[in-house]
Parts: structure tokens; sequence; C-alpha cells
């Protein structure tokens, strides 16, 4: 029998979070193999572990190719429309918190809100002929958020990295992240609108709700959630 | 499956297609009658769109990409091509009749089709205001096939005509104008021009300062200048704010004239007088209204019986400025609304000249829904 697939981010900080959030519950997870080797083992009967980029991980769960998978709720809200009928929410992590903002330069003094943004996208357009330029990752996130503001005459920009930068590199006027301490928004000359926030995030474990389940996966699941005090979730959802 | 359509059950095929065929064919020849055929390509340039109604056009339409021709979307509707067409022809006053296919990416969960079939009239050049839209609304009540609709008209000129006539600045008129087809930002303005809200400290620090130097002294305290928008932008805008801040708010009368002008809902033949009440003032505006009432009933329609409601279709219906109608199936909540349309002279201005633009769509496949039910 194929065991229940666990998919978790393949290095970096938010491994090393979930790694440490399974030991603090007594759940051990060891990476296997060479150092570089994408593999690693959970010390859990019946749980099988997956390596996967972080953004991947969404993408999988939505699949069905994993039943568990760690992600971050900005990942999960921006790619999966509709999510709760695909996934469920086991578990907040608290850690990997992040928050989806929209910041502006800080030397734009006249510009505290979205009411403020929508009157300068007008004067922007006006003077510059084209639309204001806010650059993201999380289109449809941003997208949605400033439709139901009604907020006009600005375009998003695709950022994939490095987005704080693109307003001093005058690739766009404004921009739409995920920030933690704010301080690479600071650093990079900008600040939060004070009514700019889009969504709270933080790491979480979710169960996909297309994967395969079987009584026999089931029952490992709820296994494993009893090990981590995980009880009184409703796993009729699954399957 | 694969043989369903918009609301429509295996009629991709036999006698199911027939049928549908048959109803397109039928309307088809009904507003070909006064028009002459047209065929708009599938493929639109993304950027035209983009530029009319901007970002939110990327979650309505589907959008494509082709290495040599750029973005390009699948036509959410036909009036933009048609106005384009009819303007590259150089023809001043014509009619246009139109079938085929529109696609539109719907929000997740909806259960509306996300590719239906449209027939659509479009109109260029009429100058005979209240005839001319009288006209059109009975072209449309008469293309049904003697299936019973609940007609709605509505008139975002009122809102226009209203915002025009305030006491207030001109730039809280722009602002108010610029967001008429937005209403929960339309109200969050009126709401600001109304109340008076205590600024934020760092509000009130750019309120108080009273020359350009003072801003750019605040603006050299904030940290490094970056981005394109320049030091006169800004500077500009304080003093926008600073104008508007020290400007009066909207007195109860002007903000009870523009809410119950939003708000007003009569029959066609009680709208001149309901909205003369509100805004005294206007009597074109209620003339005009008057006119149309009359031209509806020469074409044999009772004004008493037509429903008017100022704000109808004001969300669906960007750059539509003036008349605006819908027939609803009544009973139905699971089908859209049967046709629309309305005047746009709006978007004929901003895609070149202004004209005056009137025209609908019909959805065969709703129609067809409908009838079967019958």
């Amino acid at each position: 029998m194929a065991g229940l697939k666990l998919g978790l981010p393949s290095k970096g900080r938010l491994q090393e979070q979930t790694i440490n959030w399974f030991a603090d519950r007594g759940v051990t997870i060891e990476r296997t193999g060479l150092d570089r080797e994408y593999a690693g083992r959970i010390a859990l009967d019946g749980v099988e572990l997956v390596l996967l980029s972080s953004g991947e991980i969404p993408k999988e769960l939505l699949a069905g190719r994993i039943h568990l998978g760690v992600t971050g709720q900005d990942l999960v809200n921006e790619h999966i429309p509709l999510w709760p009928e695909k996934l469920l929410e086991l578990v907040e992590l608290g850690f990997g918190y992040a928050d989806l903002v929209l910041a502006v330069p800080a030397v734009w003094v006249d510009v505290d809100t979205i009411d403020d943004l929508d009157a300068v996208a007008a004067a922007f357009r006006r003077r510059h002929g084209y639309r204001l330029r806010v650059a993201t990752k999380y289109h449809n996130l941003v997208r949605e958020f400033l439709r139901v503001q009604g907020v006009a005459d600005y375009q998003l920009v695709d950022s994939q990295g490095a987005t704080e930068g693109t307003v001093k590199n005058l690739t766009a006027e404004a921009i739409a992240d995920i920030t933690t301490t704010g301080q690479t928004l600071i650093d990079n000359h900008l600040k939060i609108l004070e009514d700019g926030l889009i969504l709270k995030s933080q790491a979480t474990l979710y169960a996909s709700r297309t994967a395969e389940w079987d009584d026999a996966k089931r029952r490992v699941l709820s296994q494993m959630l009893n090990r981590l005090n995980l009880t009184e979730r409703d796993l009729t959802l699954l399957g | 499956m694969v043989n369903n359509r918009a609301y429509l059950q295996d009629a991709r095929t036999g006698t199911g297609l027939d049928a549908v065929n048959a109803e397109v064919m039928r309307l088809v020849r009904h507003f070909g009658q006064h028009a002459q055929p047209i065929e708009p390509t599938a493929l639109l340039p993304a950027d035209i769109l983009i530029d009319l109604y901007g970002e939110n056009i990327r979650s309505r339409a589907y959008t494509t990409f082709d290495p040599i021709e750029g973005e390009l979307m699948l036509r959410p509707d036909f009036t933009v091509p048609v106005v384009q067409m009819h303007m590259q022809s150089g023809q001043t006053a014509a009619n246009y009749v139109y079938a085929g296919p529109v696609w539109r990416r719907q929000i997740p969960g909806s259960q509306r089709p996300n590719e239906y079939l449209q027939v659509g009239y479009e109109s260029f050049g009429l100058t005979n205001e209240p005839q001319a839209e009288a006209a059109i609304f009975a072209l449309f009540a008469e293309s049904f096939d003697g299936v019973d609709l609940v007609p709605v008209i509505g008139d975002v000129s009122l809102i226009f005509a209203v915002i025009t006539a305030m006491e207030t600045t001109e730039a809280r008129k722009a602002a108010l104008r610029r967001h008429v087809w937005r209403p929960a930002r339309f109200q969050r303005l009126l709401s600001r021009f109304s109340n008076v809200e205590i600024p934020t400290k760092s509000r009130e620090k750019v309120l108080n300062a009273t020359d350009p130097q003072d801003v750019r002294l605040l603006i050299e305290n904030a940290g490094d200048y970056v981005g394109l928008r320049s030091l006169d932008e800004i500077i500009s805008r304080q003093r926008t704010l600073k104008i508007e801040a020290e400007t009066p708010r909207l007195t109860a009368a002007e903000l009870a004239m523009i809410t119950q002008t939003l708000e007003l809902k009569c029959s066609i033949a009680d709208a001149p007088r309901q909205f003369a009440k509100i805004a005294p003032s206007l009597s074109d505006v209620c003339e005009n209204l008057a006119a149309r009432a009359d031209a509806l009933a020469d074409q044999g329609l009772d004004p008493s019986a037509l429903a008017f409601d100022t704000s109808y279709g004001v969300s669906t219906m960007e750059y539509y400025d003036g008349f605006v109608f819908g027939f609803a199936a009544a009973n139905r909540p699971d089908l859209p609304h049967i046709a629309v349309g309305g005047r746009y002279d709006a978007l004929t201005e901003i895609l070149g000249q202004r004209t005056p633009a009137i025209g609908g769509i019909v959805r065969p496949e709703a129609l067809l829904a409908l009838k079967g039910r019958v």
C-alpha cells in the first residue's frame, strides 16, 4: 500500500521551522541521502515525505498528488480559488507569518490610504498617459482587493522577486508584496498604506480533498493527528 | 456534458443545435431588417480593452498571448470591435447586426457560463434621442417571439446631470463623475465630501503645510526619493488636499438630491414628475424624460407599465452614459437578463469620436431555455 504523502518545502527557513514544529511534538523528520539530495524520512508509520519547491505545494495539493502539505496561506489563497472546496486546513503552524500589503514610496506624504492611492492613480494617468503600475506576484488577490475597493486607473505589473526594488528602478509606482517585519519595505524607502492590508498569512498544514483517500489512509492521518495533539478535525471531508 | 451549452442541455448537435441555429437566424432576420451584417474578430488586442476597462477586464476576459501580436483577449462582448469597425468605415450613420459567441471569465464558484451566444444590434448617428431610444427599445421588445419578459429602463445621465448641478467644487464633481460606474467608491466619495473626518497625525502635518517649501521639507524628512511620481505631483496633490479640507461639506440638500436620484424607482410615465421633485432646476432633463415616455407610447407601449430605475446596470455597463434597458425573465432567477442594451456615446468618444450610439444584445440560448418552460 502506498503511503500518505506529506509535502514539505525542499529547503530554507520554512523547511527548518516545519521540522522543528514536528520535533516539538515528538515527530522526527530527517533529511536522508546526500546533503543536496531532496530526500527525507518522517518517523510516522505510513507517511512518506515529499520535498517540493514551496510554490509547488499548493498545486500538488490541488492536483491530489500529495495528501498533506505545508505551505503559506498567501500561496493557497492566490493560486486556488475557492480553496476550502479543495483543501482542508488542519492546523496553522505559528510561523512563516507574512502580511500581503500595499506599499507606496515613503516620500508620498500625500498618500496614506486606498482613497489617496485611487485619487493619485487618476492624476498620474492624466499626467503620464498610462495607468499607475503596481508590482506584485499576487495578481489575483491584489486585483480582487482593488476591485472591491473600486480603485481605478491602475495596472498590475508582474514581479516574481525583489519586488520592493521595482519602485526605485522606475518599473512600478507602488507594490503589493508579503512582509514580516516591514524592514525590507523601509530599507527600500516604501511605506505600507494604513488600510493596505490585503491578507494575513502564516505557514499551515493542509490536507488535499482531491487526493485519493481510503479508510487506511484516513486512519494513518488520524493517528498522525493524535500524535500531534490535533484531535477534532472532521476527516469525513476527505475523499 | 460536451453537448451542453449555456443554459441548454444537448444543444451542440442534432435537433438541439437546429433549434439554436434557428433561433439565432430568427433574431438576425428580426434585427437585420434595418441593419447590415457585421462580423468582428474573436481575438481582440488586449491593450484596447485594458485601456478602457482597466485591470478588472483581466478577471472578466480570457487573455492569451502571441509572440508576434502580443496579448490578445477572446472578445468579452461585441460592442468595442463594432464601434471600431464603424469608425473605420467612415460612415456617419449606420446600423449593424451580428451574432456569435462571447467568452467571459466568471468568478470562482459562479454557475454562469463562460461561453455563450449573443445576437446584437448597434445603431450609430441617430440624432433624435428620445425617438431613437424608444424605437430601439421597441425593436428589442418585439424580438422575443411572444415570450413575456419584464423590462426595466435606467438612465445614468440623470446622475451626471445632478453632479453638474451641484454647487460644490469642480474637483469633487470630477471625482464623482469618474466613479459613477463604481457604486462602492462613489458612495465612499459622497461620504468623505459630506462628513467631517478627523485627520490622522500624518495627514494633519500635510494639511498644515502652507507653501511648497513646507511640503518639500516633509518629503525630505520622509527619506530617500524613489519612484517616477515627481515632487511637483506631490506638491500639487497637497494643494488639492488642502483645498478639499477647507471646502465646506456637501449640503444636506445636495446630498439628498444625488442620493434620491440614485435611488429613484418608479414608472416611466411617472419619472419626469418624480425627478422634477428631486432636482427642480434640471427642467431640460425632465423634458427629455417626458419626451422619451411619449416616444415609447408612440411605439404602442404603455409608459405607466414600464419600470424606471435610475441606477439600473450601473455597475455592469461602464461607459453606458444614458438610457439603458434590460429584459428579465420573471420567476427564472437561474437565467440572466434575456436582453440588455443602451446608449454608450461615452465609449465612442474614448475610441475616437463622440457619436450617438445605441445598441443591445439578446442571449438566444437563454431565450430558448425560457421558451422550453413556457
